[in-house]
């Protein structure tokens, strides 16, 4: 893969491994791909697949798990951000990349008002006083749709309902104008009424202030009303990249298609389950590690072990028979 | 009383919560806060029929469920099994416990942790006094876990070694173990990655058809319940605001809440895009629901009458009951749902396909 002249933000090969005495589990194994202007990026992937180990290696945010980046490189804007240290990278944060999390039950916190909880971002990296970075978090809120911000920005927490509390989550992470939004499953918790609230703000807010988005989830539906380009994730490495319209007419890898077969359809057909589990990634198994579980799986796949590579316009797959699959 | 009563009749069921943690308000002699978790859900099953259960959270659809299986005590209302209330001091409880089974929605925190499979089967067989003798009940696991898809070598395990479809399989076995007429299934594939999901929605699909089981299956997730259920009846604020089979629900929904939940599933297909918010608005305080219809201060076809006279859930078509005054009647316009994804160059195009 080249890394286009317009992609904010491009992995390499970054590989990011757990330890525990006497276990390594490589959570991500050699993930590339590229995140290019105001564009919504989707990385989708079953749980374990480690699809939050990646956007958590990102702005090394392991919240004390035993994570730590082994190799690769995370350009963002040319700067290597695998390489820079902790103080440098603390700058980063929240001013130049923001990040929501799945549980907008926890994230905030319950102590503190949510004004002040928005401000503080406000007053650290953009210098704000006091009253300017009251005015300018009460405008937030607004943006983010929270009705009466005025008098809401003086709730705690536990006032607001979890749709709410996920649209302050992104007017914390939005408050530094951030040029990359990291969302890691930001509406897993909620409701779909409300989960479409949500992904319709975070459209809205990526062609307003022309953000990139990279939107982590298992939802390919999510994916398809949403992002503009989709990497599919399996047991820690990326299967298949390609432009979402492009992934969802034809898909290149049979770990996609297989998700997309295990979907509930409209013309109310059987559901077709991907036989066995995810492998444990301490000990994967060789080969392409969807070969287990794969119905197109000859004895190449084995022992080949493909990389992801680009095999039409902006499409790769690390499927080594994409050419036979019917 | 009906010579043939159905399997399983709920009438007019009420369920209310008092607010915790209100010390103050008491002792002045203050009124609890009351939460109306389902307000007079009226119901009835069929022997192998299953009805889906759907709403947002807090709509009162688990806390329905749990009545059903006899872990909440009804506020008021009945709940009838072929025909003998459920609750109060009938002997006929206890049967009744065993035919209606349970299957919750986190394989994590459902299953004792310190026992073994075969343990958990084993207590469950044992309590209900199903199979005599330990040969017959080592039998009896080996069968049932085979039934869900496990293999028996596995029995010794503790739930831990599982993983959550495995566990899910479990718990399904646990549920069958005393062979059961009804299984309220509250969420039971939501903590389960998708292609897992088929595999636990095929296995209740296979057994319902094997064992002739009446299943309720509560989900927030309609494209899951729509696969499985025969009926679905959809809630709102504790209240059911449309009940209809699931197919005529799907294609002409009745209710504009109904409608609204609908469109709200982000389709699989990114050719059709959807551009307008499906439903504006969260739910209202549930200690203080609307006067009115419960729906109306989100409703965009709410007229004078819906914020002053409740509607009744009545039938406004063959076997479609709405509570709604103007079911039915969403102007054709918000049935294009979908509209064509616009190129890059046209992605500023907004509002709906007239």
């Amino acid at each position: 893969m080249i890394a286009p002249a317009n992609s904010i933000l491009s992995i390499r090969d970054l590989v990011t491994v757990f330890e525990t005495p006497g276990r390594r589990v490589v959570a991500v194994d050699g993930v590339s791909f590229d995140i290019g202007k105001a564009q919504m990026f989707g990385l989708v992937g079953e749980s374990g697949c480690g699809k939050t180990a990646t956007c958590r290696s990102i702005l090394r945010l392991f919240s004390g798990a035993p994570a730590r980046i082994l190799a690769g490189s995370i350009l963002y804007n040319g700067i290597d951000l695998a390489q820079m240290d902790e103080h440098r990278l603390s700058d980063i944060r929240g001013a130049e990349i923001g990040m929501i999390f799945q549980d907008p039950m926890t994230s905030l916190n319950p102590t503190m008002r949510i004004g002040k909880q928005i401000a503080e971002g406000l007053r650290r990296h953009r210098g704000l006083g006091r009253r300017q970075a009251r005015q300018a978090a009460i405008d937030l809120l607004g943006t983010v749709g929270v009705p009466r911000p005025a008098t809401r920005f003086d709730d705690y927490p536990h006032q607001f309902s979890g749709g709410m509390r996920q649209r302050v989550l992104i007017a914390i992470a939005l408050a530094c104008r951030p040029r990359l939004l990291i969302a890691d499953e930001p509406t897993t918790a909620l409701d779909v009424t409300i989960q479409d609230q949500i992904l319709r703000l975070l459209l809205r807010l990526k062609d307003e202030f022309s953000m990139s988005v990279l939107l982590v989830t298992h939802d390919l539906g999510v994916v398809a009303q949403t992002c503009d380009r989709v990497a599919v994730m399996y047991a820690g490495r990326i299967v298949e990249a390609a432009n979402t319209q492009a992934l969802f007419k034809r898909s290149l890898h049979p770990y996609t298609r297989a998700l997309l077969a295990s979907l509930p359809r409209d013309d109310g057909q059987a559901l077709t389950p991907i036989g066995g589990a995810p492998p444990d990634l301490a000990v994967p198994p060789a080969g392409c590690r969807f070969h287990p579980r794969c119905r197109y799986a000859v004895d190449a796949c084995r022992s080949a072990d493909k990389v992801l590579a680009t095999v039409a316009d902006g499409h790769a797959t690390g499927c080594i028979r994409f050419d036979v699959l019917p | 009383m009906n010579s043939n009563p159905p399997l399983l009749e709920v009438r007019s069921l009420r369920k209310s919560f008092e607010a915790s943690g209100r010390p103050f308000v008491r002792f002045v002699g203050g009124r609890p806060r009351l939460l109306q978790a389902v307000r007079d859900v009226s119901l009835s099953l069929e022997a192998g029929e299953t009805l889906g259960l759907v709403g947002e959270s807090g709509c009162g659809k688990s806390s329905l469920g749990r009545c059903i299986v006899g872990l909440y005590p009804p506020t008021a209302g009945e709940i009838l099994y072929r025909g003998t209330p459920l609750h109060g001091n009938t002997g006929g409880h206890r049967t009744a416990s065993r035919r209606i089974q349970m299957i919750f929605q986190d394989p994590y925190a459902s299953l004792n942790p310190r026992l073994s499979v075969e343990a958990a089967l084993t207590e469950v067989l044992r309590v209900h006094d199903l199979v005599k003798g330990k040969g017959e009940i080592r039998e009896r696991v080996d069968q049932l876990l085979l039934t869900v898809g496990l293999s028996p070598s596995l029995k010794a395990q503790l739930p831990h070694a599982f993983s959550g479809g495995q566990r899910q399989r479990i718990s399904i076995a646990r549920a069958l173990a005393v062979e059961p007429e009804i299984i309220v299934a509250d969420e039971p594939v939501s903590a389960l990655d998708v292609s897992i999901q088929a595999q636990i929605v095929n296995l209740f699909i296979e057994l319902r058809e094997r064992f002739g089981l009446a299943y309720i299956f509560i989900a927030h997730d309609l494209s899951v319940v729509r696969h499985i259920s025969n009926r679905i009846a959809v809630m709102y604020l504790g209240q059911i605001v449309e009940m209809a089979p699931s197919k005529g629900l799907f294609r002409e929904p009745g209710h504009p809440y109904t409608r609204s939940l609908l469109s709200a599933i982000p389709k699989p297909d990114p050719e059709h895009r959807r551009r307008v918010v499906s439903l504006e608005g969260e739910l209202p305080d549930p200690y203080a629901p609307p006067s009115g219809c419960s729906f109306s201060t989100r409703c965009p076809i709410a007229v004078e009458r819906c914020r002053t006279v409740m509607p009744e859930l009545k039938e406004h078509r063959a076997r479609r009951e709405v509570r709604c005054h103007r079911a039915f009647e969403l102007p054709a316009s918000t049935t294009c749902r979908y509209q064509k994804a616009p190129t890059a160059s046209s992605s500023t195009t907004r509002g709906r396909k007239s």
